[in-house]
């Protein structure tokens, strides 16, 4: 991890990261001329020939198989609309709920403000479709929900899911982490409280080293 | 009484001392101060997000909406609070200055909102704004371009100035006074905004262009910087 910060670096729209032909142009950056340019503000990442950005800020920008979680806003004719907190509202169709649901009785499954486990099955210009076909995909009930920046959420889950097992472990709750931002935490009220201090610990420290040790440390004291 | 020398003791191509920050609004989606001396801005972006009625997607690209808003206690005399046909006006030409640099058609139908406040006012305020609203763009991670940034040239009396205050704006000897409000971009230096208020012989405002070449790329250089993450306080705003 170290040694890949050292290669990284903060760039802004327009920069020139690299230039020089041996170099290829990846998400958000541009050719012109032998050189990239950034075309977004973020860590400059080289790996090999192809040089990309990677977000640091900003909204959630829905990419195929995220899964997320969403608030029903509406309900349509063959579906639900789904607020993901992204550029978009998605769609949820019933031909994705996991069981079958009767055309007219769409809020027997699922009403406007209930929040779901969804997974993005397609984006495309102006529409994200989702799906709840997928294990541990459903509606969430009970708990609560917080929201952190959709750009913190790789550091909250840690690696293979560490830092999310560790909050979960030692403060008896379960967690259910959306890549929108949106993170569904469940137990009992004390645990909850805990678990929701950590997380937004997680993000506020996102850049610290050692971040593990300090979630530990908070998590060990003022039971 | 002629005009040699400027009343801040600057040089004529010299800025005011420059404040800047990112990352102001833990609310938004991004957020930058700015400020010249002492006209300070500070600018919000939300977005992009669905937009509102729907009659106003556009199916092609996204849209910008920019708010300029003088705040009450940012003049002498109380600014009477809401739009106003000038707040108007610089919010259109804010949006215009920066929807060429935003890469609009990555997001069709949605909307990027742009809130721009002026806290303290002395001359050159659409500029700071400007300057602070393409900072809060990029920190938004909003897909880019390149940066915008913008200065005022002024021609008083007979010489050009950059970065003009309100003694300068209101200069009355001699030829009087002109502001040249401009917006250039960092990279390629396409003018993207340009007002003129009074006067100007063309000879003369070709070195005016000239001028806002030079002071933009200064003022680009702070923006940066402060993107960066530095906490560029020369101003002394955040004392």
């Amino acid at each position: 991890m170290t040694k890949e910060n050292n290669t990284r670096k903060l760039v802004v729209p327009g920069e020139v990261i690299v230039s020089g032909e041996d170099y290829l142009p990846g998400d958000f950056t541009r050719k012109e001329g032998g050189e990239i340019i950034a075309g977004k503000y973020g860590l400059a990442d080289i790996n090999g020939r192809v040089v990309k950005i990677i977000s640091v800020s900003g909204i959630f920008e829905p990419r195929r198989g995220n899964n997320i979680l969403g608030r029903v806003t509406d309900l349509a004719f063959s579906g639900w609309m789904i607020d993901i907190d992204g550029p978009y509202s998605a769609f949820l169709p019933i031909m994705e709920s996991p069981r079958f649901v009767n055309k007219n009785n769409l809020h027997e499954f699922a009403n406007i403000g209930d929040v779901i486990n969804a997974k993005i099955l397609s984006v495309r210009r102006g529409s994200v479709d989702l799906t709840l076909k997928g294990r541990g995909l459903g509606k969430l009930e009970g708990g609560r929900i917080i929201k952190i920046n959709p750009n913190k959420v790789p550091r909250v889950i840690g690696k293979e899911g560490s830092m999310v097992n560790l909050i979960k472990d030692k403060t008896q709750t379960e967690i259910t982490i959306g890549q929108n931002g949106y993170i569904w935490i469940n137990g009992d009220i004390e645990g909850m409280k805990k678990a929701e201090d950590a997380i937004n610990l997680v993000a506020k420290e996102s850049t610290s080293s050692g971040l593990t040790e300090i979630i530990e440390k908070f998590l060990e004291g003022k039971k | 009484m002629a005009y040699t020398k400027r009343p801040d003791g600057r040089k004529m191509d010299e800025l005011r001392p420059v404040s800047a920050k990112v990352g102001i609004i833990p609310n938004a989606d991004g957020s930058a101060m700015f400020a010249f001396g002492k006209t300070v801005a500070i600018a919000a972006v939300y977005g992009p997000k669905p937009l509102h009625p729907q009659h106003l997607q556009n199916p092609e690209r996204g849209i910008i909406r920019c708010n300029y808003n003088m705040l009450p206690f940012s003049v002498t005399e109380r600014a009477r609070p809401g739009p106003n046909r000038r707040s108007k006006e610089i919010g259109l030409v804010s949006e215009w200055a920066l929807s060429k640099v935003v890469s609009l058609e990555k997001f069709p139908g949605t909307v990027i909102d742009i809130e721009i406040m002026i806290l303290q006012a002395n001359a050159s305020t659409r500029c700071a704004g400007i300057n602070a609203a393409a900072m809060a763009l990029a920190h938004a991670g909003v897909e880019m371009k390149e940066l915008v940034a913008s200065v005022s040239i002024g021609k008083i009396d007979d010489k050009i100035v950059a970065d003009i205050t309100k003694e300068e704006e209101d200069w009355k000897e001699g030829e009087g006074a002109t502001d040249i409000p401009f917006s250039l971009t960092s990279r390629t230096e396409e003018i993207t905004h340009l007002q003129l208020d009074g006067k100007i012989q063309t000879h003369r405002f070709k070195e005016a262009i000239e001028a806002a070449k030079v002071a933009c790329k200064k003022v680009n250089e702070y923006q940066v910087k402060a993107l960066k993450g530095e906490v560029i306080d020369d101003a002394g705003v955040l004392k």
